[in-house]
């Protein structure tokens, strides 16, 4: 125990190049400029591997899955070293009173100094007999991880906000982890979020032993500041009044935006159309599908989602999450309206010289709920 | 007698708790129990059945897709929706896609521990090992350097605390590999998770991500054009061409090798584990469209009694076959604790009765899961790969036949010897090898089509809702790599208005019926010998054989809000 993540990359047989290249590619990760990759060596050297803990209570198991297919190799290979990952579920060797060691011991010997990483909402309904685990409740399971623990990620939507077992009438009482834990928590949302934007929370965590930079929902700012629909590569097609009109219709195979068809990506805060899934390789507006909102509170009842918005406040791409408060989705809020206007106008003008007979229902009122 | 319990039984998907009676060192009785509920069934009431595949899919993540491909069929087929043939194909190419990296995960990160000493793989020989590896593969990166490599990373990370390895069985008398046999499975487990991020590339070239890829009601989302920049291209096409054949490699000349290696040292596993004697497989890989069952690779049906003689036919919309019990479950039922409902006709009011946690165990309670029972015509059923391989050996499908005969020609076992733990896990690596092969098949015929320019990827003649009868009803088939998985869906006035699922690991994970006739897991754990009481790594050995995914058992609810504390998010 004990050995610095320098020292143990060293025994692995990682030379000093690789250390400094993992050390520049965890700065990129971590939003970092890549100069900073010198000041991230520095700390490694000197950090010990903190001691993680995962927990999986109410959820699919799929942002296990999205972390493992983190695409710089050896920052995954580094990951069942630097991070030393005392307790999952999925992965780990050890079985019941086993396991149970392994959780205790690690939460016993590293007192306010390890990190809890959360996998899964917590059902509150039946006085939490939903989600038992060794015969003991997800909730309270989580009050004795929680106690000690220096900080807590909220892994994917579950944990963010609930997720798909708190949409309406949310059976079982599943409630996102922040409301009841009373420690900082930095909500990852997304279903699952995007393995490397997993990969560069643990890493600014580790890089800098601090909590990234929040919004006001507890989400790091760099990969939830914008706007799917703003980074989206289709975004001048939309601006241009170019819109697909059905599934794998002539303007679907050229690629126009898929407003029309059901896209969520205007009100929905992630870094898909930027960072994009599984190493780069797309996303689901590439890939031809509507985005359905997947990191945001609520989104499983903002559907239909195969029917496109009545209207979504039309703030430029200089906007942030903050500025404009929570997203909406199929109701605007009041406040935002004058941005609308004043984006629609432009807009309009943009659509009559180039596509006029298709543009969206821009002038329908906004809908309030 | 004694009575263990396992729980968490980790390297599964979801919270699975074993109970079981040892008894002059074997088990004699053991039960099974799902301990996590979400209530999707109940959120799917009243929403839009286009959107229901979405829903569903989070039922599981790591057997993503599965679940929204049997929605959209289960719509599709209430609708009357054909899809297009190039949708059909990449429905498939997706299917055999997760066959193969859901399989190879399965063995190496969720399976291999138990069989596998990792501690021990620090004694061996690399060069050994290389000469070892060599004599049954002949894969390029097993050198000395490699092994040699990896045990030094390992060495390491013994000295750092082992971190998920930690406090695992290590030592266990019921570890037989040599050590050198260990390091190659230990070598492999770690290029193996570097390449299943690799092969999933697939679902994200045809499905925009993964985990979760994107489905759609009457094809696919995608749109292929080979001269067009924004449609799956020539590019997109031959950055899958590269991961198939990547995976080929890595399926042919790493996984089935290492099975049967460490297959080999266990043989005394196929005399353990067999459990029950009927086997269900939904069938998969439609050819011909999804209708024609003649066409499906895996074949449908059921086998009674290991009688390999007749293959009887199955029909979901028959209400008197499956059936669902919950006279062990925590549920009520209208008609009392011994009825058995069709899922059309499903009723399921939550309604735990289990100790008050925290709690040691579920002895003496007659209830005591969150999975109910389904039932064949009355008859427990095992479903899973070894299920489908002999359903399909059964029927003659001559690809199946050959495969299978070919693994137990290498192992030198008898057909029988499948009837076990590890004939579970052959049967898998079987299955593989097998959606391998039909993977490369597929992407084959998809290349003639883009040159054929027959792309149509989206039939939407029955999109609008305004298309749709007042009521309707479906159910969707899909033979997913855990098992047979259904969903029944009614529709009335655009809305859903049921909704239930029926999945693998809840026919293999099951209590008791109200014939107190147990499910697979349990029946398969009775006879099996425990070593040590404290370290029952045989245990883990038979339930991990099965595969388990218990967040995809366990979504029930409760349509009277009896028992349940509501929460408002209005």
């Amino acid at each position: 125990m004990g050995l610095s993540i320098w020292q143990s990359m060293q025994q692995k047989g990682y030379s000093r190049r690789d250390f400094l290249q993992f050390c520049t590619a965890a700065a990129v990760m971590a939003g970092l400029d890549r100069s900073a990759g010198a000041q991230v060596a520095s700390v490694f050297e000197k950090k010990e591997k903190p001691a993680v803990i995962w927990m999986h209570f109410q959820e699919c198991t799929c942002c296990s899955e999205s972390f493992i297919r983190a695409s710089h190799p050896i920052v995954v290979d580094a990951l069942l070293d630097v991070l030393s990952l005392n307790y999952t579920e999925t992965l780990m060797a050890a079985s019941g009173f086993q396991a149970e060691k392994s959780l205790n011991d690690t939460i016993q010997n590293n007192k306010g100094k390890y990190i809890v990483l959360v996998e899964g909402a917590v059902p509150t309904g039946a006085n939490g007999v939903y989600c038992m685990i060794g015969g003991k409740t997800a909730e309270s399971i989580l009050q004795t991880v929680a106690k000690d623990a220096a900080v807590i990620v909220a892994w994917g939507s579950c944990a963010s906000n609930g997720c798909v077992q708190a949409a309406k009438p949310n059976p079982t009482g599943a409630t996102p982890i922040h409301k009841l834990v009373n420690k900082p928590v930095i909500n990852v949302p997304g279903c699952p979020p995007i393995a490397d934007v997993m990969m560069a929370v643990v890493t600014h965590l580790l890089v800098l032993g601090q909590i990234p930079a929040l919004d006001s929902l507890g989400r790091p700012k760099e990969f939830y500041g914008r706007r799917v629909h703003d980074t989206c590569y289709r975004r001048a097609n939309y601006d241009a009044g170019l819109f697909v009109e059905s599934f794998d219709d002539e303007n679907a195979r050229k690629g126009y935006c898929l407003y029309k068809v059901g896209c969520r990506g205007p009100v929905t805060y992630n870094a898909c159309s930027v960072v994009k899934w599984n190493e780069g390789t797309s996303y689901p507006v590439q890939s031809g599908h509507g985005c359905i909102g997947c990191s945001e509170a609520g989104f499983w009842d903002n559907g239909p989602f195969y029917q496109h918005l009545a209207s979504f406040p039309g703030f430029g791409i200089e906007s942030t999450a903050d500025s404009i408060g929570l997203s909406v989705g199929t109701a605007t809020v009041a406040g935002v309206a004058v941005h609308a206007v004043v984006t629609n106008i432009r807009k309009h003008k943009v659509i009559a010289e180039v596509h006029a007979e298709d543009s969206p229902d821009l002038d329908e009122p906004i809908e309030k709920k | 007698m004694a009575r263990i319990v396992v729980d968490p039984v980790t390297r599964i998907e979801g919270h699975l708790r074993i109970e079981a009676v040892v008894e002059n060192g074997v088990i004699i009785d053991a039960f099974s129990a799902g301990t996590m509920v979400r209530g999707l069934e109940k959120i799917l009431i009243g929403r839009d059945p286009r959107d229901a595949w979405a829903i569903t899919q989070r039922v599981c993540g790591v057997c993503t897709t599965v679940h929204a491909l049997a929605s959209v069929r289960a719509v599709e087929d209430a609708l009357g929706i054909a899809v297009p043939p190039t949708a059909e194909l990449i429905r498939n190419i997706m299917m055999a896609t997760l066959y193969v990296q859901d399989h190879v995960v399965h063995f190496y990160h969720l399976h291999a521990l138990d069989w596998v000493d990792i501690v021990n793989a620090l004694k061996a020989d690399p060069k050994k090992a290389a000469e070892l590896a060599a004599s049954f593969s002949k894969w390029d990166k097993n050198t000395p350097a490699y092994f040699s490599g990896v045990q030094d990373k390992i060495k390491a990370f013994a000295a750092s605390g082992l971190g998920i390895f930690a406090n695992g069985y290590w030592g266990h008398p019921a570890y037989k590999l040599p050590p050198e046999v260990n390091l190659i499975a230990v070598a492999h487990y770690l290029d193996a998770l570097e390449w299943q991020k690799e092969v999933v590339k697939i679902h994200a070239v045809f499905g925009g991500k993964n985990p979760h890829p994107n489905y759609l009601v009457g094809g696919v989302p995608c749109s292929i054009d080979a001269d067009e920049v924004a449609a799956i291209n020539s590019e997109r096409l031959n950055l899958v061409a590269r991961l198939i054949s990547q995976a080929d490699e890595f399926v042919n000349q790493v996984y089935i090798p290492d099975v049967l290696a460490v297959a080999s040292f266990y043989k005394d596993w196929a005399k353990w584990g067999g459990g029950l004697k009927n086997y269900l497989s939904y069938g998969e890989y439609p050819t011909r469209g999804y209708g024609q069952v003649d066409s499906l690779k895996y074949a449908r049906g059921v086998i009674l009694n290991r009688d390999f003689s007749k293959v009887h036919p199955v029909n979901p919309r028959d209400s008197q076959e499956i059936k669902e019990y919950i006279a062990h479950s925590w549920y009520d039922y209208e008609g009392g604790d011994t009825a058995g409902l069709h899922p059309w006709a499903g009723e399921t009011n939550l309604h735990y009765t289990g100790p008050k946690p925290p709690f040691e165990t579920l002895a003496g309670y007659e209830k005591y899961s969150f999975l109910k029972t389904p039932r064949w015509k009355d008859n427990p059923m095992e479903t899973g790969p070894l299920a489908r391989l002999l359903v399909s050996y059964a029927a003659g499908h001559a690809d199946v036949k050959e495969s299978v005969g070919a693994v137990l020609g290498k192992l030198n076992v008898p057909l029988e010897a499948l009837f076990s733990t590890l004939g579970r896990t052959a049967a898998r690596a079987v299955d593989a090898e097998l959606a391998m092969g039909w993977l490369k098949e597929f992407f084959a015929e998809l290349m003639g089509r883009v040159k054929t320019r027959e792309t149509s990827t989206f039939n939407g003649e029955r999109w609008e809702p305004s298309t749709w009868p007042a009521e309707a009803e479906g159910v969707g088939l899909v033979e997913a790599p855990r098992g047979s998985l259904a969903h029944w869906i009614k529709i009335r006035n655009g809305k859903i208005d049921n909704y239930q699922l029926v999945v693998p690991t809840t026919w293999n994970g099951s209590p008791r019926d109200a014939h107190e006739q147990r499910s697979a897991f349990e029946e398969s754990l009775i006879g099996t010998p425990v070593a040590k009481l404290d370290e029952p790594v045989e245990i883990l050995r038979t339930i991990h054989s099965f595969d388990p995914c218990l967040a995809c058992s366990v979504h029930l609810y409760d349509p009277q809000g009896r028992h349940l504390h509501q929460v408002s998010f209005e």
